[in-house]
Order: structure tokens, then C-alpha cells, then sequence
């Protein structure tokens, strides 16, 4: 497999053609509505815009509210380094033990990940219980509660992905005399390269993209977060679609590279994760 | 493997840096500049909450700036928020949770019965500004006999709008009978025009034919509100059911659009000042979205009322203005400030101020504001209904019933899935549950 | 995180010495020590649990947010006697089961295309993954203009080949498979990502030995990458099975439960009904989509988990 064989490069020209359709197309509707002036844009069409002003589009998205893109960005990606880090490591935390330890107690945290999967966040309870603790309308309040929420699907993740890791390892490291502090974050954590990028790459996704709880739990217009920048521009009475478009457009692409850089890591994980089953 | 415990403190520290970093906050435009003055320290800060429509911003912007002009010890920042339902829930959530800005705007009628604003809201009936506003709208923003806010832009009409071009080259004249209307759109479609645009698109559209239909129904039925808040009226019944039969009615003759189904607002409207289609069932505040389409689309484009089956009766059916309000969480300093805020709303140079930001609408509901000469058509055509008295209040605003799934009922009857007779009967049952979530007496 | 490439020889286990050394129950303890759970477990419990137990409460009540009236079971009486009920469990059923079972298939042939050496894998890579990254707002807009009967791209295209394309999101009969197709496409590159994660954990001896034995290109996949990334293949199955019962935000921007009624699913009358403003009712309706979910979800994670084991 080190080696690319002809048939590579045949199912790659396939692939290519097929995601070309199917993907491509989409996405350059997108693109073709970002580029048009707002009336013809408004006509909701696929075509060649007559008129090209991607350029003037950005401008005015990003002008737009006193440059509220901007400070989205700055929000979402401080929201979302900080939540996803924690979830991680907490998740990471909890999957380990869970997966490695036969206790009376897993029933009832496995049965508490499938509610935190399947039961829609409360709002006003949430808020009521922010209040009490005096974090509500600050950042580390939001960032916990996307902890929160996004606790389980970590754990969901990690605890399947620990159960590939052989149990030799920390016996091994046991007997090399490491405490479960260093066992689990010198030799465990580093085995789950490959998982944990993929976790991080699919929580940065949500948390980022995410808009009902930055609105109900940071309102206000200086703590927008990308997402909330669309309602800028698409309002129920009055839409500039080319605006909303090149808004999509701009708050997609950071994480695109994001993710391209964070796929390598993941091919890399192919050669760091041979580790003997 | 070092370097792993160095990872996972640097981590550690940023994560906890995070955490203490306050948000990105304003990058220093609006804020900073108007702090320049040397009394700044000193300036009782207003926090507004405005629905991000451009016409609200703009307005809301038009009111602070006209306003703080006059007042320099207060600082009002205008703040938004999603309409729709997505705006209801905020703001409720921000009322039921004590985190509500301190001056806010939101409609009038039956969704401000849904905030609970007797015990939410600052009542205003003694304050001298309100006796200003103009009487017609204080039932609107009443709750008992405490009355809540001041109107925040105009009233507007729900209704037909028309194409002028498409009628003089037809020779048709504005229909004042169902009948007439009907004629008129047989006559179009023969010129291979689309008689009436709609656009299921944006679902909420679609409800327009039964809404607009009110002013017919009440003048069938005075006190058909009355009634149906009583549980005692249903839409299955005469005179209510006219409107989802005459949208069926447009329907099953083939007189809308080919692409109904998917076409959304903006794209109805352009149809309209294109000429593509000559009829279009709209609230007028879309007007200030067509007139940017076209060049002579303010001249072209015009307003008549939803005919009824009789002539004599023709009016129209009205939406009065949204209303600014206070939270009973507004106090102190903030609250004298606020006050002083909805006094200045409430006179012709706030209107003028509004007026100057944002083309009128429909009339303002305060005393003494007028509207000035060069209006599109569409308003002027209204005006006169409002001028000649031809008007009643939607049903919203005389009644807090309103089912939640209206929208998708007429979207069925519009395209032939649902009969009006069905769609009516299955509207009735949707607003039984809605009133029982009121809590209202009788369901 | 960013591991140094020295990690490329992780601590191999040291070749198991004659007398392994099981970890005896104290061993157990100080190795897996239970307070591991606190942390995420804490912020769990106060920012989710409490909430969610205290609006539980609600679902008794006539809720406006600005107070409560106690009614009993009224409000699942209500819910239960909602006239488009029975079609909506229905659709849900068919979206939840049509998305997962097509994103667990497809998902799984794109990833094993994906960890190739094939031409263009990253650009390929990222392009399946693109769409998760796009808001549903765009997503909805995309396919509404795409899907159009009238003028839209799709039903030119079908034209062109002489075939009379459907009404797609406006025919009541196929509108829910048509969001359910867009789902699919919108949530495959997450099912593909997890997959890969799964078959790149796979040590590369066993594709090795496998090949010594003159294994055919199938045989690998069905002795090894199936069975072998089994853990990824539960984690997708119980993930697009959540997301399909739960799911409606595509729904919401692509037809709104429309036209009419057609679409709707559990989770957008429930929806609907917050918006309305019946928080009791639409609260009532979270416990019986979370009854029903979990009479679903709980016994096939029993199963998976248990096939786990036996691996």
C-alpha cells in the first residue's frame, strides 16, 4: 500500500468525476450567489451572474454592524477552542474509566451519555441554573454548557475507540511504575491520536456552527458568534441573498482549512496508530 | 514523550486562559466615538432590542439618534435580535429569566397577551406622552386598563397588491365585489398574464387571502371576535370561511403562478413589478423591499383592499404598529431615562425622524405626525382607506386566538391538497389547542 | 496535541513476560481511579441533568415561561391527540432508519475508497466533508433552488435525458425521501470521517499477513475492515440513528415540515409548538420523543456494545 497502483489513479478519476456532481454543484451555487448583485441574486437562480461583485459582497458582509463578523470570529474561535479542549480531555477522562473498569456505576453513565445524545437542552432551566451560579451572559458559562452538551458524543466516540487499544499497554505501564495520571495522559491519550482529531475536528464543527445557545445563553450583539452573523442579512421580511451567501461562504471556509490541515493528521495517525493489537 | 507533559500543561493554561479572556466585545467603532465628549463617564446607558428587519434598525436607529440629540446625558445602543418565532421565544425567555434590555420593541396585539405584561411590563397609563398616541392603537398594547407601550413605526394594511401597468393596458378598473376581482383575473390570465402571485414558498405568505379577509368578516358578523375568543365562532362556519374558499377558489382556476409552490417573497415581488403577475396578497410593508426593483415600481405598484361580496362594505383589514415597551426589570435611573425615551417617541419629530430613515408604510398613530406628499403608490392608495374610515383591526388584535399552523393549512388548500371546508375544520382544532394554552374561558 | 513524530514508535508493549500480570483490584482502582469522572461528570450533572430534570417537571404544567399552571397529564393527553401524530411517527421512522442505514453503508464504501493511496484522496477527503461544515440555512437555500420543479438545475438536467423530473421537495409523497436524500448527503463526510478513524486504527500487520496469504481485495475487507472497525460502525449507527429521530433542522430550512404536513416529523411538531409558545405541551413532547428514542437507542447499544466484547 505504499505504493500507487494504476487502480488508484482510475477510482480517484471516478471519485473526482462523481463528487464533482455531486458535491461541486452545490457548492458552486453557492459561490455563483455570493458573486451576483442582490436583485439578481434575490431571483434565486443558477446561473452566471451578469455582474460580478464577490469582492464588493465580502466588503459589505464584513463592514456589515460595525465589522460584527469579525468580532464573531474572534468569539467562535475562542468558544471553540476552549470548549472542544475541555470535552476532549473530560471525555477522553471518562471514556477511559468506562471503558476499562467493570463497575455497578456503568450502566448509569452509559444510560446518561444516550440522554445527553437523545434529550434537546432545556433553555430556561439552563438559564435559571447559570443564574444561581453567577455564569450566565459570560463566556465561561457558554463554554461549559457546549461542554456540556457535547460531553456525550465525546465519550460515545472515545469509549469505542479505547476498546481497540489492548489492556497490555497499561499493564506495561504499570509495571514500568506510572501512576494513573501519567498512564493515562503519556501513554493512553497518545494511542488515540487518530480519535481524538476526530473529535476534535467533528466538535469544532458544532460548536462553531452552533447558534441556539450562544443566542439564548450569550445574548447580545457584541457575543455574535459566526452563525448569528446570518440573521444580519436574512430577516423574514427582507433577504439579501448574495450577502447571506458570501456570509456562508466566509464563516465556511476557516473551518474547511481547519479540516484539511486536521485530515492529514488524521492519514498521519494511520502510521503513529500501528501499534500492536 | 516529554514534550507530552508540556502539551498538556500548555493546554491547560490556554483553555484557562480562555476561560478568563472576556468575549472579542465591540472592535471600537460605535462605542468609542460617541464616549469622545467630556461628560461621558456620566451617561446613563439604554440598551434597546430591535428585530434585525432593515426598516426596524434603521427606524430604531432613526428614534435613538433623534432622541439623543436633545438628551446628551443618555447613551442608547440599539441591539438585535431574530424575528418571527425564533424573536418571540427571545424575547420571552429574556423576560421569564429578568435579562431583558432595558427598553425593548415587539409587536402588538395577541402576542404581546403572550407576555404576560401586567406583571411584566411597566405600565404607562399615567404617564403624560401616552395621551398623544393616538387611541386607536392604546387596545392594542392594553392589558386591563394598563396600557404598556407607544407605537414604534406605522400601521400597515393587509390586502392586494397590484400591477397599474397591467391594469391600464387591460383597461380593468380596482374591484370593489369578490366578483369583480374574479372577472378582472379571468381578463388578465386571458393576456397571458399570471392573475395572482403566490409565493409558498416563504410559507407565511400564504395566509394572506384568509387574514385580509377580516375586514369582510366583521362586517358580516360585528361581533364575530367577540365570539370566536368565546369559542362561540369557528372558521368552519359562514362568514369566516369565505377566506379559505376564495383561496381556493383563486387556486383550483388555475390564476396563480406556475412555481407557487417553491417561489419565495422577493422573487413574488419582482413578478409583480415585472408585470409577470398582476395580483399579489401582501402586507404593505413589503414596500419598502419592491421599491428598490424597479425604477418606477413606487408609481406602479399599487393597493387595494380584499373585496368582499359587497361593495358597499369594502375596507380594509389593518395591522397597527409594533409598540416600544419597558420591563418591570427597568429601574432607577435607567427607567426616568427610558420614559423620557417613549415621550420623544411619541411626538411628530420622532415621526419625521422615522419618516426620513425609512419610507412610511402606512398612517403613524401619533397625534399631530404626518406623512409627506411624495409616498409610493401602494400607501397613498391605503391612506385613503384609512382616511375615508373603511378599516378594521386584524383579528390579532381583537382577539389573543391564533392557531400556530395556520400557514401550513393554507399552503394545503392553496395547492390542492386540502379543501377549504377541511383546511377551515382542521384550522378550528389547531386553535383549540392553542386556547387551552391560554387558558382561555369557554374551551 | 500535535505529538512529536518521535511517537511513531509509541511504547510497544514489552513482549508479554511468561507470568502476565493481571491488575489485581487495587491495581484497578489506582490505575482507572474513579474520580476521572468528576470533572466532565460535574459539569454534566448541574448544566444538563439538573435542568433537564427540573423542566421535566413542566410537561405537567400549563407553561407560558412567565408561570406554571399544574394540569396533570393534560399536556400528553394534548400531544397524543394531535391530528398529523401517527404521520409524523411514521416519517420519523422512515427518515431516522432511511439516513442512518444509508449514511452506515455509503459511508463506509467512501471510506474504505478513501483510505487508498488513491489520486486526489485530500481534495477528495475534504469535499465529502464540506457539506457538514456548511450552515443548514445554506444547505436548505441550495437545494431548494437545485430541486425546483419549475426551473431548477436537477429536474433540466433529468429533462435533457428526456426524463420528466418529480416535484421533489413540494410533492407531498416524496418530499420527506427528498430531505431525507439531502441529509445524506449533508451528514455523510461525518460518517465517513468517524469510519476512517476507525479503519486507519487498524495496524497495518494485518493487511500485511493478509496479503502474505494471498488474500483477495474483498477478503481483506470482509475479514479485516469490517469486522475490525466495528467499533466506528456502532459509534455511526447509534450517532445517525439519534441525529435521524431527533433530527429536523434540515427539515426546517428545506420544507418546514411542508408542504402542508407532509414532512413533519416528531421533533418539528414539537418544535412547532415551542414556537408557539406552548412550553408545557412542547416540553411533554420531549419526554415522549425521549421515551421513544430510547426504547430504540437502549437495546440496540446493549447489542452493540456486547458484539464489542466478543471482538
Amino acid at each position: 500500500m505504499t505504493k500507487m497502483r494504476p487502480i488508484g489513479y482510475i477510482v480517484g478519476i471516478i471519485g473526482i468525476a462523481v463528487t464533482a456532481v455531486v458535491f461541486i454543484l452545490p457548492f458552486a451555487f453557492i459561490l455563483l450567489t455570493a458573486m451576483k448583485p442582490k436583485q439578481e441574486a434575490n431571483l434565486l437562480q443558477f446561473s452566471w451572474p451578469t455582474e460580478i461583485q464577490l469582492w464588493q459582497n465580502i466588503v459589505d458582509v464584513v463592514q456589515a454592524r460595525d465589522f460584527m463578523l469579525i468580532i464573531a470570529f474572534i468569539n467562535s474561535t475562542i468558544l471553540t477552542v476552549a470548549s472542544v479542549t475541555l470535552m476532549v480531555i473530560f471525555g477522553a477522562m471518562i471514556a477511559y474509566v468506562l471503558q476499562r473498569r467493570k463497575s455497578w456505576i456503568n450502566p448509569w453513565i452509559n444510560g446518561l451519555v444516550l440522554a445527553g445524545l437523545i434529550i434537546p437542552p432545556a433553555v430556561v432551566p439552563t438559564i435559571w441554573v447559570m443564574q444561581t451560579l453567577g455564569i450566565f451572559k459570560t463566556l465561561p458559562g457558554l463554554i461549559l454548557i457546549e461542554v456540556a452538551f457535547g460531553l456525550s458524543f465525546t465519550v460515545l466516540m472515545m469509549r469505542a475507540f479505547i476498546s481497540t487499544i489492548p489492556k497490555e499497554i497499561d499493564e506495561a505501564a504499570i509495571v514500568d511504575g506510572a501512576g494513573p495520571m501519567r498512564l493515562f495522559f503519556q501513554v493512553i491519550l497518545p494511542l488515540l491520536r487518530g480519535v481524538i482529531v476526530t473529535v476534535v475536528v467533528v466538535q469544532s464543527v458544532f460548536v462553531f456552527n452552533d447558534f441556539q445557545n450562544p443566542l439564548y445563553f450569550l445574548p447580545g450583539d457584541k457575543n455574535a458568534t459566526v452563525q448569528l452573523t446570518l440573521f444580519n442579512f436574512q430577516s423574514q421580511f427582507n433577504t439579501s441573498y448574495n450577502l447571506l451567501f458570501t456570509n456562508i461562504l466566509l464563516i465556511t471556509i476557516p473551518p474547511l482549512i481547519m479540516y484539511i490541515f486536521f485530515q492529514r493528521q488524521i492519514v498521519a495517525g494511520m502510521t503513529s496508530g500501528a501499534v500492536k493489537g | 514523550m516529554n514534550f507530552k507533559k508540556h502539551g498538556i500543561a500548555a493546554i491547560a493554561i490556554a483553555a484557562a486562559a480562555a476561560l478568563s479572556a472576556c468575549s472579542a466585545g465591540s472592535l471600537g467603532s460605535s462605542d468609542d466615538d460617541t464616549t469622545s465628549g467630556g461628560a461621558a463617564a456620566e451617561k446613563i446607558e439604554l440598551s434597546f432590542l430591535v428585530d434585525n428587519t432593515e426598516t426596524s434598525q434603521m427606524t430604531a436607529q432613526a428614534i435613538a439618534d433623534g432622541f439623543m440629540a436633545e438628551n446628551d446625558d443618555v447613551e442608547i445602543t440599539i441591539e438585535s435580535r431574530p424575528g418571527g418565532a425564533d424573536g418571540d421565544n427571545i424575547v420571552k425567555t429574556k423576560l421569564a429569566t429578568g435579562e431583558m434590555n432595558d427598553i425593548f420593541m415587539y409587536n402588538s396585539g395577541s402576542l404581546l397577551q403572550a407576555l404576560d405584561p401586567t406583571n411584566q411590563l411597566v405600565d404607562l397609563s399615567s404617564e403624560e406622552f401616552m395621551s398623544r398616541v393616538d387611541e386607536a392603537f392604546l387596545p392594542s398594547v392594553s392589558s386591563g386598563d394598563k396600557v404598556f407601550g407607544v407605537p414604534f413605526g406605522q400601521a400597515m394594511a393587509g390586502g392586494i397588491l397590484y400591477n397599474r401597468s397591467v391594469y391600464d393596458d387591460l383597461g380593468l378598473e380596482v374591484p370593489t365585489t369578490w366578483d369583480e376581482f374574479m372577472a378582472n383575473n379571468e381578463k388578465i390570465k386571458a393576456a397571458g398574464i399570471d392573475p395572482v402571485i403566490q409565493s409558498f414558498g416563504d410559507t407565511w405568505t400564504s395566509q394572506l387571502f384568509i387574514l385580509a379577509d377580516f375586514h369582510n368578516v366583521t362586517q358580516a358578523q360585528s361581533d364575530w371576535a367577540e365570539k370566536y375568543t368565546a369559542n362561540q365562532a369557528k372558521y368552519v362556519d359562514e362568514p369566516a370561511i369565505k377566506g379559505f374558499q376564495r383561496l381556493e377558489e383563486v387556486a383550483t382556476a388555475g390564476y396563480m403562478n406556475e412555481d407557487y409552490a417553491t417561489a419565495k417573497l422577493d422573487q413574488a415581488l419582482t413578478k409583480l413589478v415585472n408585470g409577470e403577475g398582476a395580483h399579489y396578497p401582501m402586507l404593505t410593508f413589503v414596500v419598502n423591499t419592491y421599491v428598490t426593483l424597479a425604477d418606477d415600481a413606487a408609481e406602479n405598484i399599487g393597493f387595494f383592499a380584499q373585496p368582499g361580496d359587497d361593495a358597499a362594505t369594502n375596507g380594509l383589514t389593518a395591522w397597527t404598529p409594533a409598540g416600544i415597551y419597558l420591563p418591570a426589570t427597568t429601574e432607577g435611573e435607567e427607567l426616568e431615562a427610558a420614559k423620557r425615551f417613549l415621550d420623544y417617541v411619541a411626538t411628530p419629530e420622532a415621526c419625521d425622524a422615522q419618516t426620513e430613515a425609512v419610507t412610511p408604510t402606512g398612517p403613524y398613530m401619533v397625534q399631530g405626525c404626518t406623512l409627506p406628499d411624495d409616498l409610493p403608490q401602494a400607501v397613498l392608495d391605503l391612506q385613503s382607506y384609512f382616511d375615508e374610515g373603511k378599516a378594521s383591526p386584524a383579528l390579532e388584535f381583537v382577539s389573543p386566538v391564533k392557531g400556530p399552523n395556520l400557514e401550513k393549512i393554507t399552503v394545503e388548500v392553496g395547492s390542492g391538497i386540502r379543501s377549504a371546508a377541511d383546511g377551515a375544520k382542521l384550522y378550528d382544532q389547531d386553535v383549540e389547542k392553542q386556547a387551552q394554552q391560554l387558558g382561555l374561558e369557554g374551551w | 496535541m500535535s505529538a512529536s513524530t518521535a511517537s511513531t514508535t509509541p511504547a510497544a508493549p514489552p513482549s508479554p513476560p511468561a507470568a502476565k500480570p493481571r491488575i489485581s483490584p487495587v491495581h484497578i482502582d489506582k490505575t482507572y481511579p474513579m474520580w476521572f469522572y468528576v470533572p466532565g461528570g460535574l459539569v454534566f450533572l448541574i448544566l444538563f441533568i439538573v435542568p433537564t430534570v427540573l423542566s421535566f417537571y413542566y410537561a405537567f404544567t400549563r407553561w407560558t415561561l412567565f408561570d406554571a399552571t399544574f394540569v396533570g397529564f393534560d399536556n400528553f393527553v394534548t400531544f397524543f391527540s394531535e391530528p398529523g401524530l401517527i404521520g409524523s411517527l411514521v416519517n420519523t421512522l422512515i427518515y431516522a432508519f432511511v439516513t442512518s442505514g444509508s449514511k452506515v453503508v455509503l459511508g463506509m464504501a467512501l471510506a474504505v475508497v478513501l483510505v487508498q493511496h488513491i489520486w486526489a484522496r485530500g481534495y477528495l477527503r475534504s469535499l465529502t466533508f464540506f457539506p457538514v461544515l456548511v450552515s443548514a440555512v445554506g444547505v436548505g437555500l441550495t437545494f431548494q433552488v437545485l430541486l425546483n420543479p419549475t426551473d431548477g438545475l436537477v429536474n433540466a438536467a433529468l429533462g435533457a435525458v428526456g426524463i420528466d423530473g418529480p416535484r421533489w421537495l413540494v410533492d407531498p409523497d416524496i418530499a420527506l425521501l427528498t430531505v431525507a436524500a439531502i441529509d445524506v448527503w449533508k451528514g455523510i463526510g461525518l460518517a465517513t470521517l468517524i469510519y476512517i478513524a476507525g479503519l486507519v486504527a487498524i495496524p497495518q500487520e494485518y493487511y500485511e499477513a493478509a496479503r502474505v496469504d494471498g488474500a483477495s481485495a474483498w477478503d481483506i475487507f470482509r475479514t479485516i475492515m469490517l469486522p475490525l472497525s466495528f467499533p466506528a460502525t456502532s459509534t455511526v449507527i447509534i450517532l445517525s440513528l439519534i441525529g435521524g429521530l431527533r433530527s429536523f433542522d434540515l427539515i426546517w430550512t428545506t420544507t418546514q415540515g411542508g408542504p402542508g404536513f407532509a414532512s413533519d416529523v416528531i421533533a418539528s411538531v414539537i418544535y412547532k409548538q415551542y414556537q408557539a409558545g406552548f412550553y408545557g405541551l412542547s416540553t411533554a413532547g420531549n419526554v415522549v420523543l425521549f421515551i421513544v428514542v430510547t426504547a430504540i437507542i437502549y437495546p440496540l447499544s446493549r447489542w452493540l456494545n456486547s458484539k464489542e466484547v466478543v471482538l
